[in-house]
C-alpha cells in the first residue's frame, strides 16, 4: 500500500521574486527514482512541507512536461507560508503530491478558450497557459483576462506580454486602483467580461481567483450564451490532507482536493455564494 | 473438524471463549466501568466485564446503575464507538529528521496488534463499515488505518434493551449485527448464542466444541431483538433525504439550535462515523527531529473553516448545519449511505440535550409547519 502521507525532500533550485511577499519556489525533488516518477497535469497542487511547521496545499504552476521541476508560486499570508518565505536557495521543502483534479485540456481542445483570473489566481492557470501555447495549433483563439487590486500585484507581467504576441490571442488586464504607468482597463475584471468579443457556441471558459469574481462574472458570460457545463472554476478551501480524508474541503457533496480544486461550474453553481458552505 | 456456524455457551463457561481468543495472541479489550461510565480497556478475565450494570441515557445524561444480576452484556454503550480502535485520536504519521543537506523523512507505521473487542454493537459495526468505506475504499487507502484495522478480531453483542437516545432501527443498523463481525453473541438468560460471521469466527467457534443452539433459544434471541427494535423511542426519518435537508438551507430552525449549541464538538468525538482530523506538527526542543501527527478535528472549531483571511464558517449555525448537512445529506451524495448509524450518542453526551432527531424532524417540516408545532422541550436538567 502506497503511503499518501510520506513527505518526500525537495531542494530550493530557485528562488523568483514575482511581488511583494509573493516568490516562486522552483523545487527538484531529492530522491533520484521519486523525481523520475513524478508526473502531474496543469492545475494540480502539491503540499508542500516546511520542517517544523507544517504543510500547505500549493498549485504546481510549472510545465507538466518538465516534471522534474516543480514551480509553486507562494504569498506569505499564514503560519507555514510566512515561514517558507525566509527559505533562501539550496533549503529543503517536502513535497507530498501531485493531488486533485487540474484543467480540462483535453475538452478544451478545438475550443476558443477565455482564461479568467483575478489577483494571485493567475499562478494555478499559468502552467495551462503555457500547455495550450507550446499546441497552439489545437486550441482556436485565445483571451486572457487578467484582474488585480493595484498595479503592483501584478504578476508575471513579462509573461502577459509575451502571451499577448502569440498569433490570434488576447490578454486583457484590469486593476482597480492602478498608479499612472497603467495602460489597461481601470475598473473590475468582470467589466471585461462584457467587452471581450467571443463565439459562445465554440468557447471553454477557465477561471480562477476569488469566489466572488466567480459568482459576478459567471453569470454574464452565461447571460452571452456560454453554457455553465463549459466553464471551469478552481475553487480553494482549507486542506490538510489533499486526499480527501480529512474534511476540511467540503463544498456540498464535494471534497475539493480531490474532486477539484478544479470544478466544472454547473456542478459548484448550487453551492457558491451559500452562507457557510 | 466441521466448520461450526452457531452454538451456546453458558453464562458461566463464558470465560472459555476469552481464553481461546488469548491463546491465540489477541489481547481482550472489553467495556469497563471507569469513572461513571463504561470505556473500551484491556481485559484479563470476565470479571473485568461491567457484570450487572446498566446504563441509561438521555438527552444530556449518562448514567449507570448496578442491578445485582448477573447480566454480562447489560451496559449498551459508553461514550467510545469502535473508531478509537482504527482511526486512532491521535496517530503519528511521519518522523522528520534534520540532516546535513536538509531533512530525511520516515513514516511511522503502527505495528500491527491483534486485538480482540468484546462487545460491539450494531450500530457501532454500522459505523465501523463507514469508516471502513472512507479509510479503505477511496481513492486513497490510509495504511495507519489499514494496520490497525487488520489486527481487529470483532466480537458482537446483539442489543436485547434499547436506550431512551437509540434510534439504530430508524437507520437500520441495529439492534441486531447484520454483518462486520466474526462473531455474534446474544445474551438470553443465562446463556449466550453465539453465530459466526467470518472464517476466523467459524474456526473458533469450532475450536470451542459448543453445543448446538435449540430453535427455541435461536427464536427467542431473534424475538428479544424484534422486541428491541419495537421499543426504541426515537427515530429519524430518512425518506426525503438529502434533498430535503439541502433545501432546509435557510430555515429558521438552524437559528433556534445555535441558540442553545455550545460549539464544544462533543457529538462529533463521540460519533462513530466523522472522520475529520487536522495535521499536527511537532518538533523536538532540539529542533533536530519533528513529528508529523493526525489528531481527530471538528467541524464545530474555530479552525475548521479557516481559510487564509477568511472563515467559510464564522457562526455556530454554520457548524451545526454544517455538521447535521453533511451527516445526513452529502454524506450520501459522497459515500451511497447515510453518515448516521442511530446510536444516540451525539443526544447523550451533547451537554445541553441537543436531539439530533427533534432537530432534523423540525428540520424537514416546512416553516409554516413549525409555526403551528410546539416549541421544543427545554434541555432537560442534569
Amino acid at each position: 500500500m502506497i503511503n499518501p502521507y510520506l513527505i518526500h525532500p525537495a531542494t530550493i533550485m530557485e528562488k523568483i521574486r514575482e511581488a511583494d511577499s509573493i516568490h516562486t519556489y522552483r523545487l527538484r525533488l531529492n530522491d533520484e527514482e521519486t523525481r523520475r516518477n513524478f508526473r502531474f497535469a496543469a492545475g494540480q497542487f502539491n503540499m508542500v512541507y516546511l520542517f517544523g511547521v507544517g504543510e500547505v496545499a500549493i498549485s504546481i504552476v510549472s510545465d507538466p512536461e518538465e516534471p522534474e521541476r516543480l514551480d509553486h508560486t507562494i504569498r506569505s499570508v499564514g503560519r507555514v507560508t510566512s515561514a517558507i518565505a525566509q527559505l533562501q536557495l539550496g533549503e529543503t521543502l517536502g513535497i507530498r503530491g501531485p493531488f486533485g483534479q487540474g484543467w480540462p485540456l483535453e475538452a478544451v481542445r478545438g475550443h476558443d478558450v477565455v482564461i479568467v483570473t483575478g489577483g494571485l489566481g493567475c499562478a494555478p492557470v499559468v502552467g495551462a497557459i503555457d500547455y495550450m501555447f507550446r499546441r497552439r495549433r489545437h486550441y482556436g483563439s485565445v483571451k486572457i483576462i487578467h484582474g488585480v487590486k493595484t498595479s503592483r500585484d501584478l504578476l508575471f507581467h513579462e509573461r502577459f506580454e509575451a502571451w499577448g504576441k502569440q498569433p490570434d490571442t488576447e490578454v486583457l488586464l484590469a486593476s482597480t486602483r492602478p498608479d499612472e504607468t497603467w495602460r489597461y482597463h481601470v475598473g473590475v475584471v468582470t467589466d471585461l467580461f462584457e467587452r471581450v468579443t467571443l463565439d459562445p457556441a465554440k468557447t471553454m471558459v477557465l477561471m480562477c481567483g476569488p469566489e466572488i469574481m466567480m459568482r459576478l462574472g459567471v453569470p454574464i458570460l452565461m447571460r452571452r450564451g456560454i453554457p455553465a457545463t463549459a466553464i471551469y472554476v478552481s475553487l480553494e478551501r482549507h486542506m490538510e490532507c489533499g486526499i480527501g480524508l480529512c474534511g476540511h474541503c467540503q463544498m456540498g457533496p464535494y471534497f475539493l482536493c480531490k474532486d477539484g480544486p478544479v470544478m466544472r461550474y454547473d456542478l459548484v453553481e448550487p453551492w457558491l455564494g451559500r452562507g457557510g458552505v | 473438524m466441521a466448520r461450526e456456524t452457531c452454538g451456546i455457551l453458558s453464562r458461566t463457561n463464558f470465560h472459555r471463549l476469552l481464553d481461546a481468543l488469548s491463546a491465540k495472541g489477541y489481547r481482550l479489550v472489553g467495556p469497563m466501568v471507569h469513572d461513571g461510565a463504561v470505556v473500551w480497556d484491556t481485559i484479563q478475565r470476565v470479571s473485568d466485564l461491567p457484570i450487572g450494570w446498566r446504563d441509561h441515557q438521555e438527552p444530556g445524561r449518562y448514567r449507570l446503575e448496578q442491578t445485582g444480576s448477573q447480566e454480562i452484556f447489560g451496559v449498551v454503550h459508553g461514550p467510545q464507538s469502535l473508531k478509537p480502535f482504527a482511526f486512532t485520536p491521535r496517530e503519528p504519521l511521519v518522523q522528520i529528521e534534520r540532516s546535513k543537506d536538509g531533512f530525511t523523512t520516515r513514516s511511522t507505521l503502527p505495528s500491527s496488534e491483534k486485538v480482540a473487542i468484546i462487545g460491539a454493537r450494531a450500530c457501532d459495526l454500522a459505523g465501523l463499515g463507514i469508516q471502513d468505506q472512507i479509510f479503505l475504499q477511496g481513492e486513497y487507502q490510509d495504511p495507519y488505518y489499514a494496520t490497525r484495522r487488520g489486527g481487529l478480531f470483532i466480537i458482537a453483542v446483539n442489543c436485547t434493551r434499547a436506550l431512551q437516545t437509540c434510534f439504530c432501527a430508524s437507520m437500520d443498523t441495529g439492534p441486531c449485527a447484520k454483518n462486520g463481525f466474526d462473531l455474534a453473541l446474544t445474551e438470553v438468560d443465562d446463556q449466550l448464542l453465539i453465530e459466526a460471521g467470518s472464517e476466523a469466527g467459524s474456526d473458533l467457534l469450532s475450536a470451542l466444541s459448543l453445543s448446538p443452539a435449540s430453535q427455541g433459544l435461536t427464536r427467542q434471541a431473534a424475538a428479544l431483538g424484534d422486541a428491541c427494535a419495537q421499543s426504541q423511542v426515537r427515530r429519524l426519518d430518512r425518506t426525503r433525504l438529502p434533498q430535503a435537508l439541502y433545501e432546509a438551507h435557510e430555515h429558521p430552525r438552524w437559528d433556534d439550535v445555535a441558540a442553545r449549541c455550545l460549539a464544544c464538538a462533543n457529538c462529533t468525538m463521540v460519533c462513530p462515523t466523522c472522520f475529520c482530523h487536522k495535521v499536527e506538527e511537532t518538533p523536538d526542543l532540539t529542533r533536530q527531529n519533528s513529528e508529523h501527527s493526525r489528531l481527530w478535528d471538528s467541524c464545530f472549531t474555530q479552525e475548521h473553516g479557516y481559510i487564509h483571511g477568511k472563515n467559510i464558517r464564522p457562526t455556530i449555525k454554520d457548524r451545526y448545519r454544517m455538521w447535521v448537512t453533511h451527516k445526513l445529506a452529502s454524506w450520501i451524495d459522497q459515500f451511497g449511505t447515510s453518515g448516521c448509524v442511530g446510536c444516540g450518542r451525539c443526544i447523550t453526551w451533547c451537554p445541553v440535550g441537543i436531539d439530533l432527531t427533534e432537530e432534523v424532524s423540525a428540520l424537514l417540516k416546512s416553516s409554516e409547519q413549525r409555526s403551528t408545532s410546539s416549541r421544543p422541550q427545554e434541555a432537560p436538567g442534569r
